[in-house]
């Protein structure tokens, strides 16, 4: 084939672009497929082969012949250990596409890396070697490829030429794959014997696979049906940016996520149930009278109605979901484990919204087996199917529905990484049946009634810190002036409220979570609530703080130091931990966080219980909340 | 076509944008939406704007996506005093032509130390007067995202570049420590100190920028098209003197020849290539039967092995 018809002169109109993923277990051959692809349509240039060869004799393990997998994997690390770490991105053309290809690795450690390679994938080739067959990792990529919505997939069967080109060998691992794969929900597997090193099938029929009559891969690539993905689906618009330029311009920015609108269609704003019409939708190169899944655009309506970032517009007739709890499947994507209770932020479309944290964790998936197990927590690379909830209600549909709308990611709100990435099953109440039952007499009222202003002190440290004698001392002290007083203990929960929870992470953040609920409720009611308990983690104190309202939240920090808790072990629990007889004892083998910015700081070496209680009262005195 | 010819941006207006194939109308939009992102969620971005092709591509779609709106945010251009004079002419004439806001930044302490490309070689050259320069910048003005121009196809380094690029505190590039990104759902969250580098045209090759310059009807830097010039031949690059600062060997008299840029930077570093192309038709064409990748006009990448992946990690875009 020439250059010139390889690379498409003059772009022809209806050219489009695929996005595919190649996956595999290591040496399966994925990167030598992609530098192949690129070789073969010539999109790599003199210097880039010359810079190849010279690669190839330092790091290659083709011998003399250039390793084509050199091409393509990128960092320095990467090339040292001859495996790759993290999804490229690779491009090549032909006259009928552009191709954007993932590379994704295939190492057993490295599941995050391939749903982020499959999320924007439409197509995945799965590469088996011949002379292995479908492999446990077979099955594991083309799990997550089912789970991240691809739906068409080509079964590259490599190697080809080590088995001599034998037909009996591609079709009884086509067969293997057919019976495996039948409950995934692909709409297409297509396989093709190939060899990546030397070129079978991938541009060309090969002379060597005489009995193979199905398209070699390239030939397919250009020919796969992938529009209409979106096409068909409602018309999904979540507002990205409000263009207001002056007062007579308002117009609502983003990118139409499925189906069409046109000039005068009837919409609504998910959320609000706000409805109006479509006036202009405004581009730069002149408005037009519609918008299809994949236009950019920018939408002005007939009504002034109240929308931002977040927003999503859709027909009335065909509304998404609108939920504060949904269901949904949850790839973890950090080191530190997924802690159900805890308060994550999710990005669902253009919305960012703070959840209340992941309910339950209904089951976890053995991607190789896919098998259901009991689970309380994610850890890197695990999928779970668990129950979410959101603070505020979220617009959204179902992923297999809609990818675009389908689907969110996981923020940790204290260090900004992305930890999660997930799928929308289905919504499990939907928002308008959460309404709060009014109540007559309100927490000021009650409050009142008592002279005091209601809050929660919450003593944390270490144990043995001296948090429950000074906290007892300080509900003495309030309860002698008169005051309404109510003091929770982590050991005395533990009996009854708590009775089935132990120490695991998990298990303290479900600790604190239960207690703060119940502490608000008795905030609510007036009373002044004195809470003693360990709260190692800053992420579960600031949950407690943010259920109540400004200046409802008072940190004591009781800090002793570490030996000195050792030292005076009140309860004999750090010689138990020591020798081992107690696991996740905080300070031992449990980290503690210690607050940065407490209300009240309380240093306990060298001062007396007494007076540091006397300190706390003078600081409720200072904050008015009691007189 | 030339830059001086395109003046009027209203002639480029068409309606609804049906000439252009689906896979550029797709990259086009995916641009813009990168570019509202930005703007939604970021307290003060700016857009480095290096006068190249990449940049003017990106200024186009930034137009694009705010419109009617103006720019949502102003340019930065990383001044190294050795351009070619052709890009500061049509950098200041871009700027004024769509009335949007240019910084020019130069690293005065690496003037004063009488850092260039020459003496002080190109390694050095880079470090001072770009990236330092730019690190400078983005500081001074306390810019908290950044767009670059920089593409995947580039460099093998830049195949694994995020879209939203997290860079710590002193603007540090850690590969191992970046945000998966999946579907279109981007985590633009930072703390204090913290930036972002953002590549909207992370999914475009140099054919794509191409063949939208030429549908597009984008003004680029009139370098990039073929014609004679004042040319030096070292260690096989062709060097245009493009002023009297570039010191003659013996007997190295510049010699017009037809030549063109692929890719524009400092133009003691920047090797033009033989060509008769002298409009975007014929660029394109020749693009189509290319030998050479674009960056092997590039001195500084060629400095040494691996060269593009630890200027990343100092800053460099």
């Amino acid at each position: 084939m020439d250059t010139a018809t390889m690379q498409g002169l003059g772009a022809p109109e209806s050219k489009d672009q695929l996005r595919f993923i190649t996956c595999g277990s290591v040496d399966d051959g994925k990167s030598t497929l992609i530098g192949r692809l690129l070789h073969d349509s010539k999109m790599i240039y003199e210097d880039q082969l010359q810079a190849l060869a010279r690669d190839s004799t330092k790091h290659g393990t083709t011998g003399s012949d250039i390793d084509f997998a050199l091409l393509v994997d990128g960092l320095e690390a990467e090339r040292e250990q001859g495996i790759t770490i993290d999804v490229a991105y690779r491009f090549f053309t032909t006259p009928r596409r552009s191709f954007m290809v993932a590379d994704t690795p295939g190492h057993e450690q490295y599941t995050r890396n391939m749903a982020t390679g499959a999320s924007n994938a439409q197509l995945a080739i799965i590469l088996i070697d011949a002379r292995k067959g479908v492999l446990v990792q077979t099955k594991r990529h083309s799990f997550i490829c089912s789970l991240l919505g691809i739906r068409h997939v080509v079964l590259a069967v490599n190697k080809i030429d080590l088995v001599d080109y034998r037909k009996e060998v591609f079709d009884r691992i086509v067969g293997d794959y057919v019976a495996f794969a039948s409950t995934l929900g692909f709409t297409s597997i297509v396989p093709v014997p190939i060899s990546a090193r030397y070129g079978d099938n991938i541009i060309d029929r090969s002379g060597n696979t005489e009995w193979y009559h199905g398209p070699c891969l390239l030939d397919y690539l250009e020919r796969v049906d992938i529009q209409s993905e979106v096409g068909g689906l409602p018309f999904r618009f979540p507002v990205q940016w409000v263009n207001r330029p002056n007062l007579d311009f308002r117009g609502y920015a983003g990118t139409v996520a499925s189906g069409n609108v046109a000039l005068g269609d009837d919409i609504v704003v998910a959320a609000s149930g706000r409805t109006s019409r479509v006036k202009r939708i405004v581009t730069y190169d002149g408005d037009v009278a519609s918008a299809e899944a994949g236009d950019a655009v920018t939408i002005t309506l007939e009504d002034e109605i109240d929308i931002s970032r977040g927003d999503m517009l859709a027909r009335p007739t065909e509304r998404p979901e609108v939920a504060d709890q949904f269901a949904a499947h949850v790839i973890w994507m950090d080191q530190e484990a997924l802690v159900p209770g805890r308060s994550y932020a999710l990005r669902v479309g253009t919305q960012l919204i703070p959840t209340g944290g992941i309910t339950a964790i209904k089951y976890k998936i053995d991607v190789n087996t896919r098998e259901h197990l009991a689970a309380r927590t994610l850890g890197l690379n695990e999928i779970g199917f668990c129950n979410i909830a959101t603070a505020l209600p979220a617009s959204f549909d179902a992923y297999e529905a809609n990818r675009r709308t389908g689907s969110f990611i996981i923020i940790d709100r204290y260090t900004n990484r992305t930890v999660g990435a997930g799928m929308i099953a289905f919504p499990l109440r939907r928002a308008t049946n959460i309404a709060w039952q009014p109540l007559t007499v309100g927490k000021q009222e009650r409050a009142a009634l008592k002279h005091q202003k209601p809050c929660i002190i919450w003593f944390t440290g270490l144990s043995g810190a001296g948090k429950s004698t000074i906290a007892n001392m300080v509900d003495q002290k309030l309860f002698a002036r008169s005051h309404h007083t109510m003091l929770l203990d982590g050991d005395n929960v533990r009996h009854g409220l708590n009775r089935d929870l132990g120490f695991t992470e998990a298990d303290r953040v479900e600790n604190i979570r239960r207690v703060g609920e119940v502490a608000k409720l008795m905030v609510d009611s007036g009373l002044i609530v004195i809470c003693s308990f360990i709260s190692p983690y800053k992420a579960e104190r600031d949950m407690v703080r943010n259920l109540v309202g400004d200046g409802e939240f008072i940190e004591v920090f009781v800090d002793t130091p570490i030996e000195e808790c050792v030292r005076r072990d009140p309860k004999g629990l750090y010689s138990k931990a020591k020798s081992g007889k107690i696991k996740n004892f905080t300070g031992i083998d449990a980290p503690y966080e210690p607050p940065l910015a407490a209300e009240v700081y309380l240093q306990t070496v060298g001062d007396s219980p007494e007076r540091l209680a006397e300190k706390v009262i003078d600081s409720l005195t200072t904050r008015g909340i009691i007189g | 076509m030339n830059a001086t010819a395109q003046t009027d941006f209203q002639s480029m207006v068409k309606p609804a944008n049906r000439t252009l194939p689906r896979h550029l109308r797709r990259l086009e939009a995916e641009s813009i939406e990168i570019m509202r992102e930005v703007a939604a969620e970021f307290k003060k971005p700016v857009m480095l704007y290096s006068i190249g092709k990449d940049s003017s591509v990106m200024l186009h779609l930034a137009v694009k996506a705010f419109y009617p709106a103006k720019l949502p945010f102003p340019l930065l251009h990383v001044d190294t005093t050795w351009k070619f004079r052709e890009m500061i002419t049509f950098r200041d004439q871009t700027a004024k032509r769509l009335g949007v806001d240019l910084i020019v930044h130069i690293n005065k302490e690496g003037i004063e130390r009488g850092i260039n490309p020459i003496t002080s070689g190109s390694s050095l050259h880079t470090q001072v007067m770009k990236t330092d320069a730019l690190k400078q910048a983005l500081d001074l003005y306390g810019f908290d995202a950044a767009f670059g121009g920089a593409r995947r196809d580039e460099e093998k380094s830049r195949a694994k570049e995020r879209i939203f690029s997290f860079r710590s505190p002193g603007h540090i590039w850690d590969p191992r420590n970046q945000r998966p990104e999946l579907w279109n759902l981007f985590n633009t969250r930072i703390r204090q100190g913290e930036t972002m580098r953002v590549f909207a045209l992370s999914n475009w090759t140099e054919l794509d920028v191409w063949e939208y310059i030429m549908l597009e009807k984008i003004p680029v830097v009139p370098l990039y098209f073929a014609k004679q010039r004042p040319v030096v031949r070292r260690n096989g690059t062709l060097i245009m003197v493009d002023d009297e600062r570039l010191p003659l060997e013996p007997g190295e008299t510049p010699e017009p020849r037809m030549i063109r840029f692929r890719t524009l930077g400092c133009y003691p570093l920047s090797g033009a290539i033989d060509s008769e192309a002298a409009t975007i038709e014929e660029i394109v064409a020749e693009m189509q039967v290319a030998k050479v990748s674009e960056r092997q006009g590039r001195l500084i990448d060629s400095d040494e092995a691996a060269s593009m992946e630890k200027k990343k990690r100092e800053g460099y875009f």
